[in-house]
């Protein structure tokens, strides 16, 4: 098979026990150096900078990417798909190097494909999680760079795990990966609980891609929004950022409720020992006997 | 000198048989009876214990062997090509779980020894492996099975089976006996079992040992006296039964 011998990537027998790790040796490079390091120095600048988010809710699980792939200072595609379906109920979001990750999730499709033949049913979110990242990991220091949250549906619900190409997999409930997503993690961090509705999930996605994508350089174009469901992976809907943006900017109730929230905040701390006439003094540090009255107040915020 | 050890054992006689394998057959009807049966909530796996040595230590010698948590076999056979053969899939079910995340499925781990058994009947220099095996277990999704491999590589599944010697008289007997009603509850099952090997065991209980798995729970083996226990019952039972009948006649 053509990319078998181009990767020089057996697939694992069912019968044969070792992991045949591949040698160092069959990359060519100048007697003396490293491969890693001869890759640094000489490799080719590869198309790095996204931004792609992916979390796990009641009804499933969310994936969003911008669509921008940049080469250095040069855009090289402005509407990149960067989720991969992998299957019906498997979808990856794509970070890194986009020919690495578009290689290795064919790879993984034929895995997955032959062990569903095999088996009888599809492999669970958390054995394609395992089989990619001990894939990858055969090729640890070979500068692969894939960093990637694979978003399913399988017999145990809504399942995510971030696997990246040294080797790591990781379950959770929130992920967010490319050059923004600390921009994303904030606005996550800050609405994401996981009895959303569908759509409070949609909005909090678009949300926090277009804020990624507002501050980081090397994200932007559009946001992609992906679903996947007990019924399969749905691909949601694709907004202009900058439009969203403005929108989400020019949105009363969302700026108010963040005001009205923040103001409530600092108005209760002071409001508190009035509140509780003559039963607390006024440093609200001091505990009294009433202190059981406290958390009905604080539940109201 | 090694190139006449090059030459494959087992070839293809002019009429279409691998005498090689059905040799390997004969041996495990050689072997000491073994039956598995396929309840609702239990599967249960019972073996005709050979009578051992004077001065030997019976406990070492076991018939019914845990491969994981949630699957075990019992053989009929060459005892020392079954162990290789054990050893081989407990070793797989920990490196699917390594390289899958996933406990096997006992169709899978069945599929593993069924395709290892059948590259022995196509290799050089080697002869197929000379025993049979009833697999049980659990999968994920709750349901019990119970499959039978051979010597030839092929696998089945089965609601009740016996491999061994008197294979066909206990396979009779269940033919005759698995109804609905044998296998309503986990006891029904397990007596259904020990009645099956009572058929073809010379000296009742003392000579049986017997394993059952619930859902959801680890390999139980049962205690001489438990089965003991399971022995008398059955035998009121033929009593009553018999009482019954004569009480009919006359």
């Amino acid at each position: 098979m053509a990319l078998q011998d181009v990767c020089k990537w057996k697939a694992p027998d069912t019968q044969e026990l070792s992991l045949h790790l591949p040698q160092h040796g069959s990359w060519a490079v100048p007697r003396g150096c490293d491969s890693q390091t001869f890759l640094h120095v000489h490799g080719p600048r590869l198309a790095h900078g996204t931004t792609t988010l992916a979390f796990r809710f009641h009804h499933g699980v969310i994936a969003a990417a911008d669509t921008r792939s940049s080469c250095g200072n040069y855009v090289a595609c402005p509407a990149s798909l960067k989720v991969i379906p992998v299957h019906q109920h498997l979808l990856g979001t794509m970070s890194g190097t986009s020919a690495d990750c578009a290689t290795w999730y064919r790879v993984l499709q034929r895995e997955l494909r032959l062990r569903a033949l095999r088996d009888g049913q599809l492999p669970s979110v958390a054995s394609a999680a395992k089989l990619l990242s001990v894939m990858m990991s055969r090729y640890r220091g070979l500068d692969l760079c894939v960093a990637t949250a694979l978003c399913g549906w399988d017999h145990s619900g809504p399942a995510l795990f971030y696997v990246y190409s040294d080797g790591t997999c990781l379950q959770g409930d929130i992920f967010s990966v490319g050059s923004g997503s600390p921009y994303a993690y904030g606005v996550l961090d800050r609405s994401y609980h996981y009895d959303m509705t569908i759509q409070e999930a949609y909005a909090l996605a678009r949300c926090a891609v277009a804020h990624a994508i507002h501050r980081d350089a090397y994200s932007g174009g559009s946001v992609d929004l992906f679903h996947v469901q007990e019924s399969g992976w749905e691909y949601v809907s694709r907004s202009d950022a900058y439009v969203l943006y403005m929108e989400l900017e020019n949105l009363p109730e969302s700026k108010q409720e963040l005001q009205v929230e923040t103001s409530q905040i600092y108005t209760e701390a002071a409001t508190l020992p009035r509140a509780e006439v003559g039963e607390f003094s006024v440093e609200p540090e001091e505990v009294t006997p009433e202190d059981s009255r406290m958390p009905a107040e604080t539940e109201t915020l | 000198m090694a190139s006449r050890y090059d030459r494959a054992i087992t070839v293809f006689s002019p009429d279409g048989h691998l005498f090689q394998v059905e040799y390997a057959q004969e041996a495990v009807k050689k072997g000491s009876t073994a039956v598995g049966i396929r309840g609702t909530n239990i599967v249960v796996l019972g073996v005709e214990k050979k009578s051992v040595a004077k001065l030997q230590d019976e406990r070492t010698v076991r018939k019914i062997c845990a491969l994981d948590d949630h699957v075990c076999m019992a053989f009929a056979g060459l005892t020392a090509d079954a162990r290789v053969v054990i050893n081989r899939a407990r070793v797989e079910c920990q490196s699917h779980k390594l390289t899958v995340e996933d406990p096997v499925t006992v169709e899978y781990i069945t599929r593993f020894i069924a395709t290892l058994k059948q590259k022995y009947t196509q290799s050089n220099g080697r002869r197929p492996f000379g025993i049979s095996a009833l697999i049980v277990g659990f999968d994920d999704d709750g349901i019990p099975r119970l499959y039978q491999t051979d010597p030839s590589g092929t696998y089945h599944a089965w609601k009740a089976n016996a491999i061994g010697r008197s294979a066909k008289t206990v396979r009779e007997f269940l033919e005759k006996n698995y109804t609905e009603d044998a296998i309503a509850n986990d006891n029904e099952a397990i007596k259904l079992a020990i009645r099956a090997l009572l058929e073809v065991v010379q000296s009742g209980g003392k000579n049986i040992e017997l394993a059952i798995i619930r859902r959801n729970q680890p390999l139980k083996m049962f205690s001489a006296k438990e089965i003991e226990l399971q022995v008398s019952e059955i035998e009121k039972e033929k009593e009553e039964a018999e009482k019954k009948k004569s009480k009919k006649s006359t």
